[in-house]
């Protein structure tokens, strides 16, 4: 139980092994608990907020076009996560369609559609049925979507003129008239 | 007449034909389906979690099963097939994380700490050790004579009975 | 009515389980027995009281009350009495107020022992079981409330709450969601209970040891006051693992057991380290050594079940068997850091009371063979911990890298996948390890032996494995580490006939008693050793079965027309007939007949059946298994091009030796049984005597 070690340097010794020790596992279990306090607090963030700066990202078209910052800035972007094989996304493609089609003579809002975690052909299927002539890519290693911070599709992301997050849908939208809704005070004077 | 009987003759056997050769077709897929798994079997599901492949439900999976197939019809190797779904779908795809940049940390801790630890005991066993005391300590054998065995039993069986007693 | 009275009852428990623990400390710190008594009252309230609780949920899942959130979430009306009880840890409201229920058993029943001669200990045991029962009952009242009811506004609008908000009117749902599919199998009824229970049971050996520590009794006495709780505990977590691992056979369709999710992991990870303490609690009581290293095993059991829970819990890991996401993240976390911080510092203090005079005269003692292990054990541990936190750490450092650009080049937080290569490969050498120390170690001495005493008596046992490893060879069998892994199993085997033999002929011999007899006598006499000798033949049986499944696992997949056959290796299966049809509990149900043929024989008729579930949109396979001990044939119905019966597409997995790993798994706990079932008399503490080592335990 109660052992008393009678030979000084053997004290020392054993004094300086348990602080090393000591020190050893509190630093430890600090860490540990520092890195999963990290990831529970981003977990509970959810996704990019209305006001945060946007997350930059350049994306390659399934055409072979690139558009990054430089295309996107001055504009009004519309950053819409979709999938082939989401059946809600299917809801809102056509109105997304349509209204990109009224917005696009103006010049100043752009659409982007970003696939992710899709594959080619059934993208380009469903970019085919729907009849979309707004840019889309393949979200390229998932990286988009984890700047976003995205939870699934679809979701969609609306970034004003100064690159600031304006307006956020986790959710298909029901009507072309919301989305109008949404995109109409950013058009500015 | 005899030409009508010969004509219809060779329609249904033409007939028959392409029956037979599509359901053959239709059996095996090429490349076949073991070859698909062979590689979907390595590759995890990019939405859902730790999910291999090949054995996923959803739909996106079966389409990404296709693909592979797809690929293997074009000639792609299993390398260029399993970069490529990197290259789309990040890192998470493969079981193991690359080994780069810090992901080399995943292979190196585990056998550093399990040396780490070998050599605690063995420090901790040289400083613990001590000489064997002749006098004390018989080399004892598991192979115990027999004999003296049930002896001893015998004495603490009855020790033990007396205790009860008590 | 009844949901109010479970609510009622929760939150009187808390009341009173709040009450239980400050009593107790209070009762310490004045002096005070009638105090500590009165905590231990409420300690013995919480049970009764929780029962009530629990039985209202499942008196509201039977009767289908869907106003009721929770009810309405896993059950429904075509859900069969004995499911719908299930559904009460079928999501996690429920399995947290199961999880409390249960810790209220164990805490009752801890209770109701005889406290004489470990007064100081009571006190200390109560407070640590009390917080914790709190700290659970607080999850279900706060933030996971399972008895949560539906209102409806007068605009129709739908809410959650526990009391009628104003101007709102009870609403209730005509069906429930019913239990996820997947959880619809015997083999899922019974794994989480036992889960849990191997879970919960764990804080009754941790409250002894932290009241060992507070109460500076850091002797034995807590040991052997928890032995058998450590064992039951230790027991009712084997179970639940591999109860698990039947069950993702049996329902999850892809011809394994055992996948290395994280949240297998998390529950894996306290076994480890259980079963290390197991063996160096031997150690302690034999020659008084490493009680440091004991107190510190039996932490980290069960800092590691409360952190598993949390990863399992709050979202921070990715996985199939993960919870929803919620609030209770957060407060998990809190918990685990004052969980952490206070054995942390409890041990710290204490350590150099720890000490002990420690001796080790050889490399092959028992006491060594045993250190190593621990050391073997742990080394598995560390491959599963870092495995799984790992992927925590590089999006933590991608967060780092986010916000200083300059480090976002190597801290790119791109998520990573640690999957099964990496923990086979890893894990490997090391339980081949274990399995040569299983073989070792009975025939080592405590305090003294050499390669030449522990070769002596190893050279029979050894010889008979080196014969099954010819006898393989001649077979045919060429892969170097089956033949390693079978050599390893039946050396185990051997070394274990051998001393059952040994002993029970020597006793035969000296007795007259009848072999048998003797081989009953002598288990019964020494439950641990021998209930020990048949938990390793256990392990031998079911490491039988994971190398045949692992190495030799076959599979093909193909689509074949009604009647058409694919084959595999020596099996063929023919494709007789599929019947579509729909289930009155609300299911498609896809059904194939199929004949099997063994080398041309025709062996038997399975029945391979993909369900849909209507309200849960859920496919669920169930595989046509036919089972012998020497294989399984899987047979699966997969729906990769659709079925019908002109064409259906089967995937057939071959699995060797794979039933030696449930026979194993069931021999497993018959030893555990022996091993923990209770002596008639009180255990006689023999003399010390200088007899040639039999090596009672």
């Amino acid at each position: 139980m109660n052992e008393i070690s009678t030979n000084p340097t053997e004290k020392t010794s054993q004094r300086v092994l348990p602080r090393l020790g000591r020190i050893l596992a509190w630093v430890a279990l600090f860490s540990l608990l520092v890195v999963v306090a990290m990831v529970l607090l981003q977990k509970q963030q959810g996704p990019v907020e209305v006001g945060q700066k946007a997350p930059t990202f350049t994306l390659t078209t399934f055409d072979g076009q690139q558009i990054g910052p430089a295309e996107m800035s001055g504009k009004v972007v519309l950053v819409n996560f979709w999938a082939s094989w989401c059946k809600p996304c299917e809801q809102e493609a056509a109105d997304l369609e349509s209204v990109w089609r009224y917005y696009q003579p103006q010049g100043d809002v752009l659409f982007l559609g970003i696939a992710w975690t899709d594959t080619e052909t059934a993208s380009l299927e469903y970019i085919d049925r729907f009849d979309i002539t707004y840019p889309n890519g393949p979200d390229l290693g998932t990286s988009i979507s984890q700047a976003y911070r995205t939870t699934g599709v679809p979701e969609t992301y609306i970034i004003d003129k100064n690159g600031n997050l304006a307006y956020v849908k986790l959710s298909p939208f029901t009507s072309q008239a919301e989305i109008k809704a949404a995109i109409d005070p950013l058009l500015g004077p | 007449m005899k030409i009508k009987r010969y004509l219809f003759g060779i329609m249904l056997t033409l007939l028959l034909g392409l029956l037979v050769a599509g359901a053959v077709s239709a059996q095996q897929p090429t490349p076949s389906d073991d070859q698909v798994n062979a590689i979907a079997k390595q590759l995890y599901c990019p939405v859902c979690e730790n999910i291999p492949l090949d054995v996923c439900p959803t739909t996106a999976c079966a389409q990404w099963r296709e693909l592979i197939r797809q690929k293997l019809a074009d000639g792609w190797t299993e390398q260029q097939i399993k970069d490529y779904f990197v290259q789309q779908y990040g890192a998470r795809v493969l079981g193991t994380p690359p080994p780069k940049g810090i992901n080399w940390l995943v292979y190196l801790v585990p056998p550093v700490a399990i040396l780490a630890g070998a050599y605690v005991l063995y420090h901790a066993f040289s400083a613990w050790k001590r000489p064997i005391q002749k006098d004390n300590l018989q080399p004892t054998t598991t192979e115990p004579p027999a004999e003296t065995d049930p002896s001893q039993d015998e004495y603490i069986h009855r020790l033990e009975e007396e205790v009860r007693k008590r | 009515m009844v949901a109010n009275l479970g609510y009622a009852t929760l939150v009187i428990t808390f009341l009173v389980s709040i009450y239980g623990f400050v009593a107790a400390y209070l009762g310490v710190r004045r002096n005070s027995p009638a105090l500590v008594d009165s905590a231990r009252n409420a300690m013995l309230l919480t049970f009764p009281l929780l029962s009530i609780t629990a039985l209202s949920i499942i008196y509201l899942l039977v009767n289908g009350h869907f106003e009721v959130q929770y009810v309405t979430e896993v059950s429904s009306n075509s859900m069969p009495i004995y499911l719908r009880i299930t559904a009460l840890w079928g999501g996690q409201a429920g399995s947290l107020l199961f999880w409390s229920w249960l810790m209220s058993a164990f805490a009752s029943a801890v209770t109701l022992r005889k406290w004489d001669r470990d007064r100081e200990f009571l006190p200390w045991v109560i407070l640590v079981s009390l917080v914790t029962l709190t700290f659970f009952l607080l999850l279900s009242i706060f933030v996971e409330n399972p008895f949560v009811s539906f209102w409806q506004t007068p605009t129709g609008n739908i809410t959650t709450a526990m009391f009628q908000p104003a101007g709102t009117t009870l609403f209730i749902p005509q069906d429930g969601n019913g239990l996820n599919p997947l959880l619809r199998h015997p083999g899922m009824i019974i794994h989480p209970p036992m889960l849990y229970l191997g879970f919960v049971s764990f804080v009754i050996p941790y409250a002894f040891a932290m009241a060992a520590l507070i109460t500076g009794r850091t002797d034995d006495r807590w040991i052997r006051i928890t032995r058998r709780w450590t064992l039951v505990a230790w027991l009712f977590l084997s179970l639940g693992l591999v109860l698990g691992g039947r069950w993702a056979y049996d329902v999850l369709g892809w011809g394994g057991y055992w996948g290395w999710d994280p949240v297998e992991i998390a529950a894996f990870m306290p076994w480890l380290t259980g079963t290390a303490f197991l063996h160096s609690v031997m150690i302690q009581e034999k020659r008084g050594m490493l009680k440091q290293w004991n107190m510190l095993l039996i932490i980290l059991t069960y800092d590691l079940v409360i952190f598993g829970t949390f990863l399992t819990r709050s979202g921070v890991l990715s996985s199939v068997h993960a919870f929803a996401q919620s609030a209770i993240g957060p407060l998990f976390f809190g918990f685990i850091g004052l969980t952490f911080v206070a054995s942390l510092s409890l041990l710290s203090r204490r350590w150099n009371d720890l000490k002990s005079e420690v001796e080790i005269s050889s490399w092959f003692s028992r006491e060594a063979l045993f250190l190593l292990n621990n050391l073997l054990f742990v080394g598995i541990l560390i491959v599963c911990f870092w495995g799984v936190i790992f992927p925590v750490i590089s999006e933590a450092l991608g967060i780092v890298g986010q916000s200083i650009p300059a480090l976002a080049g190597v801290f790119t937080g791109q998520k990573v996948t640690v999957g099964p290569p990496y923990y086979e490969r890893a894990t490997a050498p090391l339980f081949a390890g274990l399995l040569l120390l299983m073989g070792i170690a009975p025939l080592s001495a405590w305090k003294y032996s050499t390669f030449k005493t522990i070769g002596r008596a190893a050279w029979k046992p050894f010889g008979a494995s080196l014969l099954v490893v010819v006898a393989l060879l001649l077979v045919g069998l060429r892969s170097w580490p089956a033949l390693l892994g079978y050599w390893l199993c039946a050396f185990v085997a051997f070394v274990i006939i051998y001393e059952f033999w040994r002993n029970a002929w020597s006793r035969h011999n000296a007795r007259d008693e009848n072999l048998l007899l003797a081989l009953w006598q002598l288990a019964g006499k020494n439950r641990r050793r021998y209930g020990g000798f048949i938990i390793h033949l256990g392990v031998v049986l079911m490491a039988l079965g994971i190398i045949g499944i692992e190495l030799f696992q076959t599979e093909t997949q193909g689509t074949i027309p009604q009647g058409g056959e694919i084959s595999l290796g020596q099996y063929t299966i023919r494709f007789d007939s599929l019947s579509v049809f729909d289930t009155a509990d609300g299911r498609n149900v896809a059904r194939a007949v199929v004949s099997v043929y063994k080398d041309g024989k025709y062996v038997g008729e399975l029945h391979p059946r993909r369900d849909y579930y209507y309200e849960s949109q859920q496919p669920m396979t169930l595989a046509g298994v036919r089972s012998t001990m020497e294989d399984d044939l899987y047979v699966l119905l997969v729906d990769w091009q659709p079925l019908s019966t002109a064409a259906a597409t089967f995937k057939i997995y071959h699995n060797p030796l794979v039933n030696w790993l449930w026979l194993g798994g069931f021999v497993f706990v018959l030893g555990t049984l022996v091993a923990a079932w209770p002596a008639k008399e009180p255990e006689m503490l023999v003399a010390s005597r200088s007899v040639p080592e039999a090596s009672k335990a």
